[in-house]
């Protein structure tokens, strides 16, 4: 499984990416997380705002930072 | 190929997971709105009694006399400090809820049909309402772009988006009053309408970075908007965690600022560099808070005690609408998709805009 975070980097991006850290390690997921800070792969995409959650080419979520439980819904 | 590519990502939802079951429901239960309703009233009894309660604690409990500097500080404070944080409380909340009916992909699909002038309008409306945080400024004006929106609209709803917003209005109705708050919300979207419209005629197109025009990308596969009032109602209490946890220390900050001017800096003391006689203070206000950068939340107090001390509202409008619009942080982040003469061109419209509005109040009221 690819998990794609997308975002500038800006403290919500940051605030996501260890949330799904953590939750990846608590429940021993075998995925990779990538960050992506490239605007032009954003805009190819479709993320409009950020940060964005891309797993495996599907966006999951955009312009907030998720819930755990909505972060173990995607995983399962 | 980018078309392609574009579609290979499905957009399930714009928002996060949803329950399907929870999603049939498209309108609150009954119980949403009794509870909604009791709220407000609830809310509604609080506010009415804070005056009373300042005056109580100030003058009585504290027993600091009436008319004093300091009694005058205090009162001030207990009274604008929970007054302001209720308004914020309650408006930030229902935009929340209002906003999920707005996402950016929605409202990109709005605007990708339009014309410019319909266009422009609809895009500084719908920047108040649309979901917005200057970080994803870029992702959202490429997404804007490349599906055909005109670059003046797409300026119009960037322009308005970080201007005209629930705290700014807020704040300016709970300190200064509704005539404000009005004018601020009818020059702020006349400055964006404008002011992106004007930057279309002027056809820049091709200053904007080569890469970013070529992508072209499909507006079409906008997701289904199934979401259930209780994610709604949910996303409204997010939000209100999210804005008032984050902009409550400016606020008290803004307003402790402001109650010290209120009590202690004597009347008309701002007038002779911000009042009306002084015709330059409108550009130095300008220019002022371009390298300033704030939100709403920590500028209206402090606009409200230069007011109260004889600045001209003309001036200090365009000061605050400088501070909001034109930040040099955003113009860095903007850089990445548009050439300098782009970036120039749009702070001097903008700037522009904003300098008319100054000296148009100033001159009519």
């Amino acid at each position: 499984m690819l998990i794609k975070i997308m975002g500038p980097g800006c403290p919500n991006c940051q605030k996501v990416a260890d949330l799904l850290k953590s939750t990846i390690e608590e429940n021993k997921i075998d995925a990779k997380i990538e960050k992506v800070t490239d605007f032009q792969e954003m805009a190819m995409a479709g993320v409009l705002s950020t940060p964005a959650v891309v797993i495996d080419g599907t966006i999951k979520c955009v312009g907030k930072v998720p819930s755990k439980d909505e972060i173990i819904s995607w995983l399962k | 190929m980018a078309k392609l590519l574009a579609k290979k990502y499905q957009n399930n939802n714009d928002s996060c997971t949803q329950d399907p079951e929870l999603s049939k429901r498209k309108r609150p239960s009954s119980k949403q709105v009794a509870y909604g309703v009791a709220g407000t009233a609830l809310w509604y009894i609080i506010y009415k009694q804070l005056e009373t309660f300042s005056h109580y604690l100030t003058y009585e409990l504290f027993n600091i006399s009436r008319g004093s500097h300091l009694g005058e500080a205090i009162q001030f404070f207990i009274y604008d400090t929970p007054k302001v944080l209720m308004l914020l409380t309650i408006i930030v909340f229902v935009v929340g809820i209002i906003r999920t009916f707005f996402t950016p992909e929605r409202t990109r699909k709005i605007l990708a049909g339009k014309r410019e002038s319909v266009g422009n309008v609809l895009a500084a409306f719908l920047g108040i309402v649309t979901p917005f945080c200057s970080c994803s400024a870029v992702p959202l004006f490429m997404g804007f772009v490349t599906v055909g929106v005109p670059l003046g609209v797409t300026l119009s709803f960037l322009i308005a988006a970080p201007m005209v917003n629930e705290i700014a209005l807020v704040l300016l109705y709970g300190l200064l009053g509704w005539k404000v708050a009005l004018l601020y919300l009818v020059t702020g979207l006349l400055v964006a309408i404008i002011g992106g419209w004007v930057i279309g005629r002027l056809g820049m197109e091709n200053h904007i970075e080569g890469w970013v025009r070529e992508i072209r990308a499909s507006a079409d596969d906008v997701p289904e908007d199934n979401l259930s009032w209780d994610d709604r109602i949910a996303r409204g209490r997010e939000a209100v965690k999210d804005i008032v946890g984050k902009v409550w220390i400016y606020v008290i900050a803004g307003i402790g600022v402001g109650a010290g001017i209120h009590g202690y800096v004597p009347e008309g003391f701002m007038a002779a560099i911000m009042g009306k006689e002084a015709w330059w203070s409108v550009p130095a206000a300008v220019l002022v808070g371009i390298p300033m950068y704030s939100n709403a939340a920590g500028i209206v107090p402090i606009i409200h005690a230069l007011l109260e001390k004889g600045a001209a509202l003309g001036t200090v409008l365009a000061f605050m609408m400088s501070v909001i619009a034109l930040s040099l942080p955003e113009m860095v982040i903007l850089r990445k998709v548009l050439k300098p003469r782009l970036i120039g061109t749009f702070v001097g419209v903008v700037g522009g805009g904003i300098l008319l509005v100054g000296y148009l109040f100033n001159v009519l009221i």
